[in-house]
């Protein structure tokens, strides 16, 4: 398959009252045609800022991409002007927030805002442009659509809202779709026909998805590969049977180790990870989970392990130490 | 195991809230039927998981049972007082007994007072411990769920999500109570920090004895902490059983398309998981379905199931379902 996106070394910087947090500490990966990717991690470890950054959504003051790349079919995103990123965003990289009760503007009728990626980029007509905003309501199963474009979003329940959202992600019909946490304010049973939906709209339109999250459940059913985050890193990459089957980074055994498991007829004690999450007040220049590592080593201290390769194909980690030996590579 | 004493009875507990119109002769058109009509006990040392999803009235029923909130009808018995019926000082005795840990660890711990005046409050208003012994006990308190006892004279801006919530949970145990309603005490933290506190919890009920009624949404969680699960679905409980025999024997439609919403953490199991996906959403609790709550949603529904409520009843020990079908 293709490769549609490329990613380089991308670092964010925000400024704070307390100082530059350094949110993203340069990020690669690479997204290939319909693949889908999932990334991992907990608040404040990067994973939205890091996709914002690519496209240019972050809030600049106090926001800053300081370096890095994303060649978007051979066409860096960070350095074009601001008319040829504005035709990517919503057209070919579009993205569906978390929160479906903020993300729409409340004062304008839910078919208005589904169709105005179509009118903005197609130079569609009013008319043009809300009968394809029906279509994209059916496809995520809105009932009686039509009806409803001239519904205002208060009176759509949170499950509608965020199909509204992924109907206005989709009308551009978009080679990427970066879904950030579009299921967290959800209940589970919404949820469940959320991914159901995403993973039919997969399929019959053949578009890459990025899916954020915290929840390594929902991964689990719909990635095609795993990135793990912590402190502006990826610390492991892997195709997602090898990520769950095999973690080889102590953040992803701890992570994988505190989830209670529904199959479990043992009772278990939960592995918790002790301590907190850093504040990355500078980049760090050892290893950003050091602190709360029960595996650290001196070198863990002193130096920041980048990703490397192990065991099988396309599983990258970065740690100094083997967790199964306990012992440096 | 021992004969089971039963703690808490909750009998026909019933908590509407009046919807009013009108702005200076108000009158009531309607009624949230937030909880309608729930019967369950509570055995001493247990903890008891109460799932369900949004707006289906689990917060409520713990804010009933608590008497935050008094209850339309029904009643509440504590060691053989109905709580519904206790009022003024007799009540406000009982509520040592009975404690809370809330969701939101960002909104219910008072930005304005210390930490040390914050756990110290419920002993400053029940009279249980003073001056120096109040100052030793909230130290004890801090370190008993892990914290360091000097933090007492911190702010709780001072702290993290997961800290926060060990503040609350101290705060709980001032009073030394016999049953502590938790209510979603998990759902706004990180993952690893969710491990953190709910071992937390697990290591203070085995060496304090308590209680717990778990209100969450998170099935696997529920299932970690809970001994016995009661699922909530608008208003009433539709399946009470114990935690291993719900989730390998679960009767309720309901609480079938519920486990199969629960994604799992393995992807070997979720590429050959059949998913029981629920059409629309919850109905509005001002005007619940006739019948069984569940029928819009059901896919077993026949006509018997809008005409007639189905009985709570008990099809195998333990295990108590509210539908008019055998389904397994």
């Amino acid at each position: 398959m293709a490769e549609l996106l490329k990613v380089e070394g991308l670092e964010t910087h925000f400024q704070t009252r307390e100082g530059v947090i350094h949110a993203v500490n340069g990020v690669s990966f690479n997204l290939k045609e319909g693949e889908t990717l999932g990334i991992v991690g907990e608040s404040g470890c990067g994973k939205s800022v890091s996709m914002m950054s690519m496209l240019r959504l972050i809030p600049s003051p106090p926001g800053k991409v300081v370096a890095g790349k994303a060649l978007f079919e051979g066409n860096d995103l960070l350095t074009m002007n601001d008319e040829q990123i504005r035709n990517i965003r919503g057209a070919k990289i579009s993205v569906v927030f978390q929160d479906p009760m903020t993300s729409f503007n409340p004062v304008l009728t839910i078919g208005d805002q589904v169709a105005e990626p179509y009118r903005v980029h197609h130079k569609a007509g009013k008319k043009e442009a809300l009968d394809r905003a029906v279509k994209y309501l059916e496809l995520v199963g809105i009932p009686n659509a039509r009806e409803r474009l001239s519904d205002y979003p208060h009176q759509f329940s949170g499950g509608m809202r965020q199909r509204a959202m992924i109907a206005m992600g989709l009308i551009c019909e978009p080679q990427i779709l970066i879904a950030d946490e579009p299921t967290t304010a959800l209940d589970v049973t919404i949820q469940a026909q959320i991914i159901e939906l995403v993973k039919r709209l997969r399929d019959e339109l053949g578009m890459a998805i990025i899916w954020i999250t915290h929840d390594l459940g929902i991964i689990a059913g719909l990635a095609d590969r795993v990135n793990v985050m912590y402190g502006g890193y990826i610390i492991e990459t892997a195709p997602v049977k090898d990520i769950y089957k095999n973690p080889q980074h102590p953040y992803t055994i701890g992570l994988l180790g505190s989830l209670p498991r529904m199959d479990e007829t043992e009772y278990r004690r939960l592995t918790s990870i002790d301590g907190l999450p850093p504040i990355l007040l500078e980049k760090p220049s050892y290893c950003p989970f050091e602190p709360r590592c029960r595996y650290a080593k001196e070198r863990c201290r002193k130096e920041n392990p980048g990703l490397k390769q192990v065991e099988g194909d396309g599983h990258f980690t970065a740690c100094w130490v083997n967790p199964k030996t306990g012992k440096e590579y | 195991m021992t004969e089971k004493q039963v703690l808490l009875k909750v009998e026909n507990l019933y908590k509407y809230f009046p919807i009013k119109k009108g702005v200076i002769f108000s009158r009531q058109t309607g009624a949230v039927h937030a909880v309608d009509g729930i019967s369950f006990n509570i055995y001493n040392g247990e903890t008891l998981g109460l799932v369900g999803e949004s707006g289906c009235g689990k917060s409520t029923t713990g804010r009933t049972i608590l008497q935050l909130y008094r209850p339309t009808s029904g009643s509440v018995f504590f060691e053989g007082d109905d709580l519904a019926k206790l009022k003024g000082e007799n009540l406000r005795r009982k509520r040592r007994d009975l404690q809370m840990i809330f969701q939101d660890p960002y909104a219910s711990l008072n930005p304005r007072m210390t930490v040390g005046q914050i756990i110290g409050e419920p002993m400053e208003i029940h009279g249980t411990y003073k001056g120096a012994a109040q100052t030793k006990r909230v130290q004890d308190l801090l370190q008993l769920v892990g914290l360091n006892g000097a933090f007492a004279n911190r702010y709780p801006h001072e702290f993290s999500g997961g800290q926060r919530q060990r503040i609350g949970v101290a705060r709980a145990l001032a009073l030394e109570p016999k049953l502590i309603v938790c209510d979603e005490p998990i759902s706004a933290l990180d993952v690893s920090i969710q491990a953190q506190v709910v071992n937390l919890l697990e290591d203070l009920q085995s060496t304090l004895g308590l209680t717990y009624l778990f209100i969450a949404h998170d099935l696997s969680m529920v299932r970690h902490i809970s001994d016995r699960i009661a699922v909530m679905y608008l208003g009433i409980i539709v399946e009470l059983a114990d935690r291993n025999e719900l989730y390998a024997n679960p009767r309720h439609p309901y609480t079938q398309a519920l486990l199969s919403a629960v994604p799992y953490p393995d992807p070997f199991v979720e590429e050959k998981r059949k998913r029981i996906i629920l059409e629309g959403d919850v109905p509005s609790p001002v005007n619940p379905p006739s019948g069984c709550r569940f029928r819009t949603r059901c896919q077993y529904a026949k006509e018997i199931c809008a005409e007639e409520k189905p009985a709570f009843r008990e099809i195998s020990k333990d295990h108590f379902v509210a539908c008019h079908f055998d389904i397994s």
